[in-house]
């Protein structure tokens, strides 16, 4: 197994209370494996990608665990997990490309950021260019300013930059949302390549866009308000979905060569519940048209049948 | 002059959005900002001693004339005796009660630099605004106002008018500081607006036939205020630094006691060499507290107004 | 007012930015670009970042003015109309935008976008019939005044903000709208039904302008496609004709590159050679345009 997380919740802290953003997931990445984490905004994904990583000053870590090849992440010790940061676990975050800072040349940022974690610039220098060739980008990228680049160009760097050390865990949050579609096909296919060159060994792809996880994604699991609804591989999961609120979500995105004339998709009405005080049982049941007198207790996450995981009393 | 500036875009503050698409009760929306904007702003050190610092002098400015007696340019007490039990900061050389002066010279600094604020402010709001909303040839050619005006070694010029006017009051002295401070306060304005010009909700009340005036007004102003706040509270620290050195150099309003006056007559009279330094000191103080105040206060707010500067 | 003449013509619609100190820089965000938008049609306006396409919107709606070429609505040019004339061009033709939550000031309810078009187009009505208009332009988007009314922008979710911006125009009975990027903010499961309410309007005549940069949006809802490259008209027709046949390289790029639920991206066709560009549209089929 390479990444094993075991009941996590993390909390954010506010004036006014606790938001139960991450409401204790459980679930595993093996080694190789590129999982999606899709969920609409407020479902707790990027909670969960940032808190494998560096929790922020408002997050709290409130229970559960989190191990990677077998050693356990110590994610509530900002301190401690700088020895993990970069080097076994990596993160491609949003916006990578204002991630660039604008008054260095990109050389010279790589280099102080390798310089922060003791890594030598000169060795490190040839795999630098070896990989940046791979993804097509010439060393004289590393002389140019960030504003000299495009932005596929410079998604390009970051990526390349946050790999560099092989780390054992990457996390790309939201890495295609702001970009067209051919950078968006560029990129996605690019964490396809870095995991089978094993430049990085298992990859979580935060996303809200199912389709690009059905792309390049090996399984999918599917959160909301916090918990984690579904989980399977890519291509059963969207042909086959078996939580109500995935077979919903599925069902109102458009396809090319589907017309409204010919056939109406519908959304689903309704919001997700609020992470200050969430209801008890299934948090979907406000919204699902399967809801019964069970859904007042929450269903457990569990395996419904082989490698297909749901959260729903009417899944199995 | 002040040129200190507030940091970031505040137009682009983000909010917390903690449940999905912004949805409801965690996002906090103006009333939910004061509150926290009042729960930050009491419990940030500068601006709480600042405030206190700026606060007690202006309690003493107003409550101080009652204190005493005594008036500033009355003669006729001890000549230059020390602080004693009776007159609490001594007496001057040519026999005037240095605390009273001093009482009443705050009220002069505060006069004058409220006053002179407020001139800056209007004049700083109506051309940043102007140029920053409209662009284009409006936007050159004030622009080019305020960089000329900006470029004008303001004190010269002060000093030169002054010397042929000659300033008698606090009104006429806080006009020409006001006349000349403007230029950075239009700046700073105009490049607020210029953010906030391009947000969508400037372009909807266009589409709803808002004219300019009315989209300044009610749409830009609204959304700039503790920017503006601050930018007020940077000139009126800027005006009584200002109107202390003309008065320091004997060119505001003789007849009116400041502080400025009181360390130039100090000076004339070689208080230094005497070792008054109940004369010179008191009104040194009294302006360094004054603007050294509002400029720490400008700093804790920038903070609170800006959740991004905080180091929670 | 003639039936025909609703309609909202671009003829070789250019616009330059001047940009650097002065003016020196030029910037060519749209090229001679035509297309016509009539009542009852939707009309998308698709386009990767930098295509032009939010300029386009933003000259029709006279946000900024275009530098070559004419805009008309109804036989009038839009780009002449004086103040009074703007006026009422604006209760005609009206817009909404991609972020839901800078299209509303903050420091006011959301009541008052209606209060605003209320003063400037309808101050004749009384407050019975303003009501009752109200109430019938929220159920029209699918909106229950009581949910909405009296609350404040943060307190409502982005799909019911982009609904009251939909419904602020039909207040006013418009017949063309410029819908630019407005669901790209929305969460997935609430996309569909804003552009539902967009389609149904559609059958009651108005005309619509959405852009956008999801071809598959466009292929849901659009009867006519317009397909935008670095300011250009590259390819145009009506919809099922331009996907189930797309003739230009770069539409067959987008097309290629889009991320599918049902089938796997093939390999990508070879890159654009800009430098190759054609210039010219051609018919290469009934009304379906591509630029040669």
């Amino acid at each position: 197994m390479s990444l094993a997380v075991d009941n996590l919740r993390v909390y954010y802290r506010t004036l006014k209370g606790d938001v139960q953003a991450l409401d204790g997931v459980t679930f595993t990445v093996a080694d190789g494996e590129i999982m999606g984490l899709a969920g609409e905004s407020g479902c707790g994904k990027t909670t969960l990608g940032k808190s494998l990583i560096r929790l922020d000053g408002r997050m709290q870590h409130i229970e559960g665990t989190v191990s990677l090849d077998g050693e356990e992440l110590p994610i509530g010790d900002d301190r401690a997990m700088n020895a993990f940061r970069f080097r076994k676990v990596s993160i491609v975050p949003q916006y990578a490309m204002s991630a660039l800072n604008p008054i260095r040349k990109v050389g010279r940022m790589i280099s102080e950021l390798l310089d922060a974690r003791d890594v030598s610039y000169d060795q490190t220098r040839p795999e630098l260019s070896r990989r940046l060739a791979l993804v097509g980008l010439d060393d004289g990228v590393l002389e140019r300013y960030p504003i000299e680049l495009s932005g596929g160009q410079k998604q390009r760097v970051v990526m390349v930059l946050s790999t560099l050390l092989n780390p054992s865990l990457l996390i790309a949050d939201e890495l295609t949302s702001a970009l067209d579609v051919s950078t968006q096909k560029a990129v996605a296919e690019m964490l396809v390549e870095f995991r089978d060159r094993a430049f990085v060994k298992s990859t979580i792809v935060i996303t809200h866009d199912l389709s690009i996880l059905y792309q390049i994604a090996d399984t999918i699991l599917v959160m909301y308000a916090g918990k984690l609804v579904e989980k399977g591989p890519a291509a059963d999961l969207t042909t086959d979905p078996r939580h109500p609120y995935t077979k919903l979500l599925i069902g109102s995105l458009p396809e090319v060569g589907v017309r409204m004339s010919e056939k109406r998709l519908e959304g689903i009405s309704g919001r997700p519940p609020s992470l200050l005080n969430p209801p008890s049982g299934c948090r979907f049941r406000d919204r699902c048209p399967l809801a019964f007198e069970k859904c007042v207790e929450e269903p457990p996450f569990v395996e419904i049948a082989p490698g297909r995981f749901a959260a729903c009393w009417k899944a199995a | 002059m002040a040129s200190v500036e507030p940091k970031a875009d505040l137009a682009a503050t983000p909010e917390i959005a903690l449940t999905g698409e912004g949805a409801g009760e965690m996002a906090l929306g103006p009333r939910g900002k004061r509150f926290e904007t009042l729960h930050f702003a009491l419990h940030n050190t500068k601006l709480v001693i600042g405030a206190s610092v700026v606060l007690a002098f202006l309690v003493l400015a107003i409550v101080g004339p009652w204190l005493t007696d005594a008036t500033p340019f009355e003669f006729g007490y001890p000549l230059g005796e020390p602080p004693s039990r009776e007159y609490w900061l001594g007496t001057t050389s040519p026999g005037q009660d240095v605390f009273a002066q001093f009482v009443y010279g705050l009220r002069s600094s505060f006069i004058v630099g409220a006053l002179a604020a407020v001139i800056a402010s209007v004049i700083g709001m109506a051309i940043g605004f102007l140029g920053g909303y409209r662009g284009g040839v409006i936007d050159d050619v004030l622009s080019m106002l305020t960089n000329i005006v900006l470029v004008i070694p303001t004190l010269a010029v002060l000093i030169i008018v002054s010397a042929y006017l000659s300033i008698g009051s606090l009104r006429a002295e806080a006009i020409l500081i006001g006349l000349t401070s403007w230029p950075w306060a239009a700046r700073a304005i105009r490049a607020q607006t210029f953010s906030l010009a391009s947000r969508e909700f400037v372009s909807l009340a266009r589409l709803s036939g808002q004219g300019t005036t009315k989209v300044i007004l009610k749409e830009i102003a609204p959304n700039m205020s503790s920017y503006l706040f601050l930018t007020f509270i940077l000139l009126f620290g800027g005006a009584v630094l200002t109107a202390a050195t003309l008065d320091f150099l004997g060119l505001g309003p003789s007849q009116v006691m400041s502080l400025g006056l009181m360390m130039n007559t100090a000076v004339s009279n070689a208080a230094l060499q005497l070792g008054m330094w109940w004369w010179f000191i008191p009104p040194g103080v009294g302006i360094t507290a004054i603007v050294g105040g509002l400029y720490v206060m400008n700093v804790g707010l920038d903070e609170v107004f800006n959740p991004r500067l905080r180091r929670t | 007012m003639l039936e025909g003449s609703l309609m909202l013509s671009l003829q070789n619609v250019s616009k330059v930015f001047k940009t650097g100190t002065f003016g020196g820089a030029a910037v060519t965000a749209v090229s001679d670009v035509s297309f016509d938008i009539r009542p009852g049609e939707i009309v998308s306006l698709i386009g990767e970042s930098g295509s032009g396409k939010t300029t386009v919107g933003r000259m029709i709606l006279r946000l900024t003015t275009a530098t070559g070429g004419s805009i008309t609505f109804g036989g009038q040019d839009v780009a002449t109309l004086g103040r009074r004339e703007l006026h009422g061009y604006y209760g005609r033709v009206q817009g909404v935008f991609q972020d839901p939550f800078s299209s509303y000031n903050p420091v006011f309810k959301v009541d008052r976008i209606f209060e605003m078009v209320r003063n400037a187009y309808l101050p004749g009505l009384t407050r019975a019939e303003w009501s009752m208009r109200r109430q019938r332009a929220l159920e029209d988007v699918g909106l229950e005044p009581a949910d909405v009314l009296g609350k404040f922008p943060h307190q409502l979710s982005g799909g019911q903000l982009q609904r009251l911006l939909i419904s602020r125009a039909l207040i006013i009975d418009i017949e063309i709208l410029v819908a630019d990027e407005i669901i790209s903010m929305l969460d997935a499961s609430t996309r569909i039904d804003v552009l539902n309410i967009l389609g149904d309007l559609k059958e009651r005549g108005l005309g619509v302008l959405f852009v956008t940069h999801d071809l598959a949006l466009g292929n849901y809802l659009s009867d006519r496609v317009v397909i935008l490259q670095r300011g250009r008209v590259v390819e145009m027709g009506p919809t099922p004709k331009v996907f189930s046949n797309p003739v230009h390289p770069y539409t067959r790029m987008l097309l290629a590159c889009v991320p599918q639920l049902t089938s796997k991206w093939e390999e990508t066709p070879r890159a654009f050679d800009e430098a190759a560009a054609p210039v010219t549209l051609q018919l290469v089929d009934d009304d379906h345009y591509v630029e040669r």
